[in-house]
């Protein structure tokens, strides 16, 4: 396919993000001459809002890691971190991460990252996170960390005790740090405006996502999910940009909708959808858009994921809340997908399957991830016994290209993707006899 | 008094009897007792006691038992623990035991009490949360919540509501346990043939599986023998071992190390026994106040635990130097994130400080240790021509 017919398919919300994007990575370019501080954080369980409301910059590192992956750039970074120590079976984001900096901190758009004046180190749902900081924290001596630890929901529910704990810590560590860093006193008036503008966003993201409900669906919620989650999850929730950019979205969408139509590829619109499927994991990102064709070729349609609601599980009724600022806050961090126990993770992906009206569930296990992968094989199992769909299991890395094997993979997607389709058959033919 | 030998031999199977019997049958003497497992690396024994109960280390199932189901559960880029464990439950190992504790050290720990969960084995699975927040008003409040949970679960069993007295009780059996233990490390550091590395480790592995009280009478039995002379001194030189906290190697690889020429004078092996520092106070109206504050201002260090403020490679920096190491061993076992992402900062401290090191990882049950001892023999002869 051409360049021009690539272009062609690009609709509004895409060129709207990408500004967006451009913009925020200028901006981090010159933060250090236009005296703006900067705070490196995470997505799950993320302060964006609080961030913000102080004038400071965010910056991801799993973020700059899955950038540096789509970039090819990411072999060479990791080797370098393993060079200086790192063993091979650690997290690849980390060292991705590490070997960026060491080679200049160089960030996805091809300008140099500021380095951090604020270690924001919100510590939920993955513990690597902290061992990340950690390090950080060594490779940039004297800058200080702020330790917002998030409660696991061990019981399957958020209670009032967990809820005081994060909200006495955002009291007497993470804000009085960012006064500090950003010299300016916390105004609660303007973080609980932007909290409204959170809010409108995520009524926004929840209708994109849920449109996959409707058959044939209007979107990918996997590969094209992951550009959806970009602004609300990052850097841009709480803005007026933000509720712009998921105003125009779910516009596009209920445009496709409305005409009858499928998901957008790289390759143009999908013909036929033969196959729905929920998908558990993150995305490899390495060689992200030859796994994306794997599926769109097989005319397989991502119609729920799990690696969507890392950033937050709106889908399931959670919203900020303007009138109670840092509790919300507290409760956000605390409702991300990797913040969930195995049980609740098991339940959900169950009721995807269900309400999606999926054909099947696949995981897609990252070697580097833990927090995702360490107990797939046993949700994979509950699936399978609790919804009746064929399971599927692949293995692949986030950042890590000697981890992503072409042909292992379509292998294995090609045998489950052809057992699905008999299976449809079999159940026609059921159908047809009763 | 039981001779040494007979000690260690009974310790030897005490430490390495998956079927946790002397346990089991403790609990059968009494239908209000009850078992609760717990994965390393520390947990507050003593509210466990307090409540009549029994806390056992589930310590994984190392190379004396062959993993079959449990493979099936974990990918091959997940450490081999949670496997063994899983292969234990399956086979029923830990049947008898009431209830489960999953101290929060890593994700694969965390996502195995969830596995336990959905299996509903034991009466109650819990994830034990630790305070990342080291202020006492802050994280000690939420340590004592999670404390509360525990005690509310074993109560659901047994029905004993425990007091300010009982677990007063139990913070002074573990003391003198903690003290026992040290005691044992102390002349070890004077004179480390008295004891070898193996033999210390039965004895505090075996302490994961008994009563408290049973353990303490071992280990004054043991002190005893040691204030006679035992083994003759070697040629070998003093090394720490560190990053096999959670995950234990197998009783080959520490013996390799000695016979590669090197007394093993502090290691990380059973560290939840020894996570305490000092003594918890034992007359005290809030109990649980005291162990929060031991837990916020006396614990070790460990790759699991977060340090900003107190960096780990200075603090074992620090204990090589107070134990008169001559180098540090880094001993991982393989797929380990909070250990392997320790490595670099702490060697790069070890060699700020001067500290020879060398670093290999394993798996519980690695059967091979040619190219171990060569690597130890290779660094303690290096140690011993040119430091």
């Amino acid at each position: 396919m051409s360049k021009e017919q690539h272009e062609a398919i690009k609709e509004n919300s895409m060129l709207i993000q990408k500004e967006m994007l451009a913009k925020q990575f200028k901006e981090l370019s010159t933060a250090t001459e236009l005296g703006k501080k900067v705070v490196y954080t995470f997505v799950p369980g993320n302060l964006t809002e609080l961030i913000l409301s102080f004038d400071m910059l965010p910056v991801y590192p799993e973020i700059n890691a899955l950038q540096s992956g789509m970039r090819k750039k990411s072999a060479d970074y990791i080797r370098d971190a393993e060079k200086i120590g790192y063993s091979e079976d650690v997290c690849t984001y980390v060292k991705c991460d590490i070997g960026m900096m060491l080679n200049g901190n160089i960030g996805p758009t091809g300008e140099k990252l500021p380095p951090p004046d604020l270690l924001l180190l919100s510590y939920t749902g993955c513990f690597t996170f902290l061992k990340w900081f950690e390090n950080l924290e060594r490779l940039y001596p004297g800058v200080p960390v702020a330790m917002l630890h998030t409660p696991y929901q061990e019981d399957g529910k958020i209670s009032q005790d967990q809820v005081d704990y994060m909200v006495k810590q955002m009291n007497e560590e993470v804000i009085p740090k960012m006064e500090m860093v950003s010299g300016k006193k916390f105004d609660l008036e303007r973080l609980s405006k932007m909290l409204v503008n959170s809010a409108k966003a995520e009524d926004l993201l929840v209708k994109v996502l849920e449109s996959a409900k409707h058959v044939p669906s209007p979107i990918d919620a996997y590969f094209a999910g992951v550009y959806y989650i970009g602004p609300i999850f990052t850097a841009f929730r709480g803005t007026e940009e933000a509720v712009e950019y998921y105003t125009e979205l779910w516009k596009e969408v209920q445009e496709r909708m409305r005409l009858g139509l499928g998901p957008i590829t790289p390759e143009g619109e999908l013909k036929e959808e033969k196959f729905r499927l929920v998908v558990e994991g993150p995305p490899n990102w390495t060689n992200f858009r030859e796994f994306w064709k794997i599926f769109y070729d097989m005319g397989a349609v991502i119609v729920a994921s799990s690696y969507t609601k890392v950033g937050g599980v709106y889908d399931q009724g959670f919203r900020h809340d303007p009138n109670a600022p840092l509790e919300s806050l507290a409760k956000y961090c605390m409702g991300v997908y990797t913040n969930l126990n195995l049980p609740q993770r098991v339940d959900l992906l169950e009721k995807y399957v269900e309400e999606y009206k999926a054909d099947g569930f696949l995981i897609n296990s990252i070697k580097s991830c833990n927090s995702f992968s360490a107990g797939q094989l046993m949700i994979m199992r509950e699936i399978e016994q609790r919804s009746g769909v064929p399971v599927g299991f692949i293995e692949s890395d986030l950042v890590d290209p000697r981890y992503f094997s072409y042909a292992n993979i379509k292998n294995r997607l090609e045998s489950y993707f052809q057992m699905l389709g008999q299976r449809k058959i079999i159940m026609k033919q059921v159908e047809a006899e009763i | 008094m039981k001779v040494l030998e007979e000690i260690l031999q009974e310790c030897e199977l005490l430490a390495f009897d998956l079927n946790f019997s002397r346990a089991k049958q403790w609990k059968s003497e009494d239908p209000k007792r009850i078992i609760v497992g717990y994965l390393p690396i520390y947990v507050p024994r003593e509210i466990i006691h307090a409540a009549n109960g029994i806390s056992v280390g589930i310590m994984g199932s190392g190379d004396r038992k062959q993993i079959i189901k449990g493979d099936a559960y974990y990918q091959s880029y997940i450490c081999h623990l949670p496997r063994g464990i899983i292969e234990m439950a399956l086979d029923n190992n830990l049947d008898g035991f009431d209830g489960f504790l999953f101290p929060a050290i890593c994700d694969c720990v965390r996502n195995l009490s969830g596995m336990f969960k959905l299996s509903k084995k034991g009466k109650f699975q819990r994830y034990f949360d630790y305070p990342q927040n080291f202020d006492p008003n802050i994280g000690g409040t939420f340590y004592k919540q999670e404390i509360g949970k525990v005690i509310d679960d074993m109560f659901a069993i047994n029905g004993i509501k425990i007091t300010s007295e009982a677990i007063n009780h139990s913070i002074g059996l573990y003391n003198k346990n903690r003290f026992l233990i040290e005691k044992i490390y102390e002349i070890r550091q004077a004179a480390p043939w008295k004891l070898t590395a193996v033999e210390t480790y039965y004895i505090l592995r075996a302490g994961q599986v008994i009563p408290v009280e049973e353990h303490n009478e071992i280990l004054e039995q043991v002190v005893s023998h040691l204030q006679n002379e035992r083994g003759e001194p070697m040629d070998n030189i003093r090394i720490v071992v560190s990053g096999s906290f959670c995950e234990q190697p197998p009783i080959g690889l520490i013996k390799s190390i000695e016979l590669a020429g090197c007394y093993i004078v502090e290691d990380d092996f059973m560290l939840g026994s020894r996570w305490i520092q000092g003594d918890i106070n034992a007359t005290t109206d809030n109990p649980l106040e005291a162990l929060a504050d031991a837990y916020i201002n006396q614990s070790t260090f460990s790759s699991a635990y977060y340090d900003v403020g107190n960096p780990k490679g200075k603090r074992l920096v620090k204990l090589s130097k107070e134990r008169d190491a001559d180098g540090i061993i880094f001993c991982a076992a393989s797929f380990c994130d909070p250990a392997l992402l320790d490595r670099p900062e702490m060697q790069k401290e070890c060699d700020l400080a001067g500290i020879p090191h060398i670093n290999f990882q394993f798996h519980e049950n690695t059967g091979q240790f040619k190219v171990i001892k060569e690597q130890a023999g290779t660094f303690s002869d290096s140690i011993k021509l040119w430091a």
